[in-house]
């Protein structure tokens, strides 16, 4: 009877995974040795490193050096490891053009610094400088980690819970979409920085009003994209779901919003990028610390090898966030995989 | 988003059975505005009776408003004019009583086929009390081994069997079938009709099938009521006096098949199976 044209789920979601390790193993195929690039350039990146005179008048550390000989232990580890364990294989060898590439970058930038002084101090600081001024900061750079860490998480979690609220009483009961959209169209697009001023008004403390202004600025996308994507839901889905007994709660929460969650997630997105772009006004404008604080302290007393060396800890922060949001993206919405690309 | 008013639990009386699931339809009148702002008549005085456990076929010409009938009887959308009954009930809302399937499966594509098909049960909140159900009508429509995976891994035929499934999981009395089978391949399509009887059969729900099939309207139902163009009315009910199981080749069956196509040539118009 079930002799139907199906793929059984087993295989459906082995073919899925085998196609992206087929396009991996593709790119990779025939190209052993660039498994061995990553350890060659970091070999080339000390060389130089030692063996170049330097030009910009500078006092020589040994962390850099220290920086180069992890990532060539790391490169060799993985060239062992593609050798003896098969299945990483694939994955390393893909990888590797990209690891070298960023070795290779660092390489690119200590000559063009400290080597051959293209770039002038104190604006342009050697990888050698920064790593010095972020190891002679880490107390300091650890607790601004961690304040801006907690203003960003206050605010944008405050920011999401409104903006999920109001998203869903536009988009589901014509009272609130009457007066709420108005409101939401005109209010919405201020720049939630140029609300500072109202913000340290409204708030003593300097954490709240960084934190208002932060939600003020999640709330935004968050409701429009949550209000769209609960208005675009196939009304066929609530007919199916009346005709089973469906009553309204069960509408809302079983059926619009799961159903406005591709939505949803494309709002948590912006707003997490505006999010990122608030924290650090608001940490420049009221709040006295965090890594935006940091960032401008130190560009007052003209140490730019520090603002380097939080600029480089806000990429891995901002990135490390911006992933995570992925993953929990990609765990809730696993039922789209096969649907859509991503 | 209107609400369903008419409690699942309702007709708990115990009354026959016999008596609560026939369908009266009198005088039913339903317009609604077009998008482009003139009033469009869909149905105008229609008249159908289903009795209870029967299986009545609707075909007709594309737009004479027999989707417009099945979901005024399963309560999504309100009569201009005219009565609609459950037994001696008037319909008021949906119900889960009365289930409905689209020619679309219309699946919840988040949650697994198994979920999709609880959701009757989640709904009204009896799931723990009913949950062997799910079970059954996975194995009674052949999905067994197919609980965990998600809609866009299944194919059309078997789509459609999870949203046969879901539409029964509440052991509705009334069965509204808009054109279940339309979107499927031929041979997938007469698999599934002999599974859609056997439930049926099982089941002794009444039915009220839409189809543009002819074959399939005279394979499968009681009697078969030919509906004029819009505004719909019921032009003609033709009893198939074939016995079950029929035979798609038998004389009687070529018979009623010539009946029918003149009949709709004689309203005007030629049924192509486009909708």
């Amino acid at each position: 009877m079930s002799t139907e044209i199906a793929s059984p789920p087993a295989m459906a979601t082995e073919d899925t995974n085998g196609k992206a390790a087929h396009r991996c193993e593709a790119t990779a195929h025939g190209f052993a040795v660039v498994s061995l690039a990553p350890p060659l350039v970091a070999v080339i990146a000390m060389l130089v490193h030692k063996l170049v005179p330097n030009q910009q008048t500078f006092l020589r550390t040994h962390l850099y050096p220290g920086l180069l000989q992890i990532l060539l232990g790391l490169g060799l580890l993985l060239v062992l490891l593609q050798w003896a364990w098969r299945p990483s294989r694939a994955r390393i060898r893909y990888y590797s053009p990209l690891f070298a590439g960023v070795i290779a970058w660092l390489c690119i930038w200590d000559l063009i610094t400290l080597k051959l002084a293209w770039m002038p101090l104190p604006y342009f600081p050697g990888p050698d400088m920064v790593l010095q001024g972020m190891w002679d900061d880490w107390p300091m750079l650890l607790d601004s980690i961690y304040r801006s860490l907690k203003l960003l998480l206050t605010g944008y979690f405050i920011g999401v819970a409104c903006g999920l609220c109001f998203g869903v009483l536009i988009g589901w009961f014509r009272g609130a979409r009457y007066w709420g959209l108005p409101i939401m169209k005109v209010i919405g697009p201020i720049p939630a920085t140029a609300l500072t001023p109202l913000a340290l008004l409204m708030f003593a403390e300097a954490f709240n009003s960084g934190a208002a202004m932060i939600a003020f600025a999640v709330c935004f996308p968050v409701t429009m994209l949550t209000m769209s994507g609960i208005a675009n839901v196939p009304v066929s889905y609530f007919d199916v779901a009346r005709t089973l007994g469906a009553r309204r709660l069960y509408l809302i929460f079983r059926v619009a919003i799961p159903a406005a969650l591709p939505s949803i997630f494309i709002g948590l997105f912006m707003g997490l990028a505006v999010s990122f772009l608030t924290l650090i006004v608001a940490e420049t404008l009221g709040v006295k610390n965090g890594l935006g604080w940091y960032l401008v302290w130190k560009k007052g007393y003209a140490e730019y090898d520090k603002v380097y060396g939080v600029l480089v800890i806000m990429a891995v922060f901002f990135s490390s966030i911006m992933t995570l949001l992925f993953k929990v993206r990609d765990w809730v919405l696993g039922w789209q995989k096969g649907m859509i690309r991503w | 988003m209107a609400e369903g008013d008419d409690p699942v639990v309702s007709m708990n009386s115990l009354r026959a059975a016999q008596d609560a699931s026939s369908l009266t339809a009198r005088e039913v009148r339903k317009s609604f505005v077009s998008p482009s702002g003139s009033p469009v008549l869909a149905l105008d005085g229609l008249s159908l009776s289903v009795r209870a456990g029967e299986m009545v076929a609707l075909i007709g010409p594309s737009g004479c408003g027999k989707s417009t009938l099945l979901r005024l009887i399963a309560g999504l959308d309100t009569p201009t004019s005219g009565e609609l009954l459950v037994g001696k009930e008037r319909i008021a809302g949906p119900s889960a009583t009365r289930g409905l399937m689209f020619q679309e499966p219309n699946l919840f594509p988040w949650l697994s086929v198994r979920r999709n098909i609880q959701t009757g049960l989640v709904a009204r909140g009896v799931l723990r009390k009913h949950r062997h159900d799910v079970e059954e009508f996975m194995r009674l429509v052949g999905l067994e081994g197919f609980a965990d995976v998600y809609p866009h891994q299944l194919s059309g035929g078997m789509a459609q069997r999870a949203a046969l499934a879901r539409a029964l999981v509440n052991h509705p009395r009334v069965l509204l079938l808009d054109e279940p089978l339309g979107a499927l391949d031929q041979f997938t399509r007469m698999r599934m009709q002999d599974e859609v009887l056997r439930i049926w059969e099982t089941r002794r729900a009444t039915m009220v099938l839409v189809t543009h099939d002819i074959d399939e309207a005279i394979y499968m139902s009681d009697r078969i009521a030919i509906m004029s163009p819009r505004p719909g009315r019921v032009e003609r009910v033709i009893d198939v006096d074939l016995d079950r199981p029929r035979k798609r080749s038998s004389p009687r069956f070529l018979e009623l098949r010539a009946t029918i196509l003149e009949l709709l040539h004689f309203a005007g118009q030629v049924e192509n199976g486009s909708q």
